[in-house]
């Protein structure tokens, strides 16, 4: 029988702040494996958000340990300090109870970026041809696997100092569009990212880069679109 | 930076970045000027000896100012809005002042030790 015990914090809310559980430790065991032992088996009431378990669908994410993580796919040996824990919903994002933040802003905010892909070519026309080894496709492909998961959002000190900042995966989806060759909104798109709650708010501090579990750039992506930005101020298009 | 252009908030990052280029330059050659000074151990009387009449010191010090000048103002305008919550015409008032202090206290040193 498993005797090693995992000292567990979780966020129940700002009346309650963190409540501790003890939850017995396994072999490859994730933090969500934690969240959901705590549920199941200590406090039914526990609100937690995940789907799919695989590091695919990008809603587990929460702090752990004061970092924003994905928490199917982090492993507690990696992330435990003396057997202890603590978890907390993400940061920058409203609460709606105990571990599941409202994800409304955030993806309120890709939609404000001009997220949405705007082609020209309709379902009766052949596909369009785009080189893989084409520099913008590239550009695209580096930037294109985001899960929507909130952490860079979370990581953001840009967005905790001033809320209406557009945030870095947003910013990440509109440089993947800007670099599609079918996509047509591309000056709309400049406008919508350009300015002080747009791209030039970055300070390329890269804890986004950083904490981005599928290792994308979004500093990058922000420094492209601060480069097309001046480029379409230049030649009047802004 | 409420009611500035998006064109010119992309151009205010441009100059932002260009003054940064400049001034990264300007820093590192103005530390050598100091620790030449300091480890000579130069007199007053020899410093101003030296940059007297000496129009490429007064050229490159010019520089250094006028990057000065152009990039504080653009960094304080972030931080009034980030730390302050202080936006607007106000704040940009205030940031251009300071641009202008800035700019006249540093060319007027510049030629009290070139004159």
């Amino acid at each position: 029988m498993n005797t090693e015990k995992l000292r567990v914090r979780v966020w129940r809310s700002a009346t309650r702040g963190l409540v501790t559980y003890d939850v017995p430790r396994y072999e490859s065991q994730t933090v969500l494996d934690v969240v959901t032992f705590i549920q199941r088996q200590l406090q039914p009431d526990l609100a937690y958000r995940f789907a799919c378990r695989v590091g695919m669908c990008g809603s587990c994410a929460m702090n752990v340990n004061g970092k924003a993580r994905w928490t199917c796919r982090t492993h507690v040996s990696k992330v435990a300090v003396n057997d202890e824990l603590e978890i907390a919903p993400l940061s920058n994002l409203p609460v709606i109870k105990d571990l599941v933040t409202d994800m409304s802003p955030f993806f309120d905010k890709w939609s404000r970026a001009k997220g949405q892909f705007s082609g020209s070519r309709t379902r009766h026309e052949d596909f369009a041809r785009v080189s893989p080894e084409s520099a913008p496709r590239k550009a695209a492909d580096a930037g294109i696997e985001c899960i929507g998961c909130g952490v860079c959002y979370s990581s953001c000190d840009v967005v905790t100092w001033r809320p209406d900042y557009l945030g870095p995966a947003a910013l990440n989806r509109a440089w993947t569009l800007v670099n599609d060759e079918r996509d047509t909104q591309t000056i709309e798109r400049l406008r919508a990212v350009a300015g002080d709650a747009g791209c030039h708010s970055c300070h390329t501090q890269a804890t986004c880069t950083e904490r981005c579990p599928k290792h994308l750039s979004p500093t990058a992506g922000i420094a492209g679109l601060k480069r097309m930005t001046m480029k379409a101020a230049r030649e009047g298009d802004l | 930076m409420q009611a500035m252009s998006l064109r010119t908030q992309a151009r205010l990052w441009y100059w932002q970045r260009m003054s940064a280029t400049v001034l990264a330059l300007c820093v590192f050659v103005h530390l050598g000027v100091i620790l030449y000074a300091v480890h000579s151990g130069l007199s007053a009387a020899a410093i101003l000896g030296r940059t007297r009449g000496n129009l490429l010191f007064g050229a490159f010090y010019c520089v250094f100012v006028i990057s000065c000048a152009i990039h504080v103002p653009i960094g304080l305008l972030r931080v009034a809005e980030e730390w302050l919550r202080w936006r607007g015409k106000s704040a940009q008032a205030v940031c251009l002042v300071f641009s202008a202090g800035l700019a006249l206290m540093g060319l007027r040193a510049v030629y009290g030790v070139v004159s």
